[in-house]
């Protein structure tokens, strides 16, 4: 690093005041069992900033109504809202334009979405879709669905006992057979950052599509769809301080275009017989129903405060509490942490020896201390390393050192319980 | 504000440590596989029946330590008795655990150490998992969930 290089990193980190970013976020103040509230479970959902919660707000108490149908002017706020959203949502991932940007329900509604639209239509029978161990069970089942349907077949890229992706044994199930490629840009269970622009390449390489499940990303790391070159990049807006209910489906404007409807109703449509139905323009024909607008003025919101924020300086405050976490939980006796990747990004999934996950769960949530434990929606990942669950401390923008303490004298205490 | 000391008392750290009747039985007359899809924690049960008698009964699995203090606890309350008093002891010990913290309930002896899950809701179904696969066992269904 040359010394104007070093000099502008120290400016990056000092330019991020954890504590200024906390007053943001109203529930962080919270008492819990009369301590005060370690909120570890970012990677479940994260925290919303006031911001957030002001602007659903805002939009109840002045522009709710239903969008694109009425004349009246709350109509047109609410309108302008969401399709205001849709736009700082392009923006927020480098999309080319906000037409390749489908508001969803969430990560899970938009795999489903590419499953069943896109994946029934190009999978037969002697064709694969090829995913990690590392997936999230939403980003498992709905291509076991469209497997089931077309007999086409779902294979799957090992992982090593760090917890990364076995880039050799990868490159060696892609074949023409395969038509889908879907891998997770960060592992929701071990923190594992996938080198997907690699993984992008070679899936291109033999002609398949590549989906990238953003939801564990984009809360961490500024995104780049075009420079990914992937085909699909799917997240949720709750796991990146913006409400429930809510998410963001980018596809390759050629591949909206020639895929058929996903669900039917108002909104997706241009004109409706009882005859024929002329469907509405990408992105609307994939947004059937009346969305969730408060939802989605909350995740416009949520977008504007993260771009409010020095991102690389957010990431490399996260990577110093994770760093700092790994080493004070090592420091325990009989530890075992799960997921010792390379590049990993605001997970520390662990266990203690002789201790149920639960009862560690609940005598953490005691000390104010709130985690995750069970088997985070990765069951074949408790399976791989023959465990049923783990602890999971995760990590956002908010959390600090002293948080971490926090969490270690909690864990002494439950070793204390059970010794 | 709840009380950590009420729910793991020592009675459930000793029976989370040393469970009692964690075997399994050969060819037992009936058997279940308890599931709690929440964790994922699986119980094997082993029920002996001999006229209308437990006559032993035995688990084996993984759990927290209230599955397993519960499950432990179980075993020794229902060895010798009828299948029908193992039937009532289930609606009893049920009743103890899903009243509500603030109503009074009946002493159920040693069971009674696991009312302390009435304060940790999402507990509940780990004390209640043991007991849902015994009645499963003994209906003969062969599995059994907490959902």
């Amino acid at each position: 690093m040359t010394p104007s290089a070093a000099t502008a990193a120290k400016d990056a980190r000092t330019s991020f005041d954890v504590h200024k970013v906390r007053r943001d976020f109203p529930i962080l103040s919270e008492r819990v069992h009369g301590k005060p509230l370690v909120y570890l479970d970012s990677a479940n959902t994260s925290q919303k900033p006031q911001a957030v919660l002001d602007a659903m707000d805002d939009y109840y108490r002045h522009a709710n109504a239903n969008i694109h149908r009425a004349t009246h002017l709350l109509s047109e706020r609410a309108t302008a809202l969401y399709e205001g959203a849709r736009a700082q949502a392009a923006t927020f991932v480098n999309a080319p334009d906000p037409k390749t940007i489908v508001l969803t329900k969430g990560t899970t509604d938009g795999i489903n979405l590419v499953a069943q639209s896109y994946g029934r239509s190009v999978l037969g029978k002697g064709d694969e879709v090829l995913i990690s161990w590392l997936e999230h069970h939403s980003n498992i089942v709905p291509w076991q669905l469209v497997c089931e349907q077309t007999g086409a077949r779902l294979r799957v890229a090992p992982i090593n006992d760090a917890g990364e992706v076995e880039l050799n044994q990868y490159a060696a199930l892609l074949s023409p057979r395969t038509k889908i490629v879907a891998i997770g840009h960060v592992s929701n269970a071990l923190g594992t950052i996938n080198p997907v622009s690699e993984m992008i390449e070679q899936a291109h390489a033999v002609g398949a599509a590549v989906l990238i499940d953003g939801a564990q990303a984009v809360p961490h790391f500024a995104v780049d769809v075009q420079s990914l070159d992937c085909d699909f990049y799917v997240f949720s807006s709750h796991k990146m301080f913006g409400p429930t209910g809510v998410g963001v489906l980018y596809g390759r404007p050629s591949l909206l275009e020639a895929m058929p409807p996903y669900q039917g109703g108002g909104d997706m449509i241009a004109s409706v017989t009882f005859e024929k139905t002329q469907y509405n323009v990408v992105p609307y024909k994939f947004e059937a129903g009346t969305p969730n607008i408060a939802g989605v003025a909350g995740f416009g919101a949520a977008i504007e405060y993260l771009s409010s924020i020095d991102r690389a300086a957010a990431l490399a405050h996260e990577d110093d509490v994770l760093a700092y976490a790994t080493e004070r939980v090592s420091e325990i006796p009989n530890v075992r942490i799960f997921g010792n990747a390379r590049r990993k990004a605001g997970v520390l999934s662990f266990l203690l020896e002789g201790v149920h996950p639960h009862d560690a769960g609940t005598i953490l949530d005691n000390e104010g201390v709130a985690v995750r434990t069970g088997q985070h929606c990765a069951q074949p990942i408790m399976d791989r390393f023959g465990i049923t669950a783990t602890i999971r401390a995760s990590l956002a923008i908010y959390n600090t050192r002293e948080e971490i303490d926090v969490l270690v004298r909690a864990l002494e205490r439950v070793r204390g319980l059970f010794s | 504000m709840s009380d950590l000391s009420d729910l793991y008392q020592e009675v459930i750290l000793d029976h989370n440590k040393r469970p009692r009747n964690f075997r399994a039985i050969v060819s037992p007359t009936h058997r279940a596989e308890g599931y709690n899809p929440l964790c994922g924690d699986r119980l094997n049960l082993y029920v002996q029946v001999d006229g209308d008698v437990i006559t032993d009964v035995a688990f084996q699995g993984t759990g927290c330590a209230i599955s397993k203090a519960s499950a432990s606890l179980m075993t020794d309350a229902v060895k010798g008795h009828t299948v029908g008093e193992a039937r009532e002891l289930f609606e009893r010990f049920h009743h103890v655990v899903t009243t509500p913290p603030d109503q009074p309930v009946e002493d159920l002896g040693k069971l009674s150490v696991l009312a302390g899950v009435r304060e940790f809701p999402v507990r509940v179904k780990c004390a209640s998992l043991a007991w849902h696969t015994l009645k499963a066992a003994l209906e003969r269904e062969q599995r059994a969930s907490t959902e």
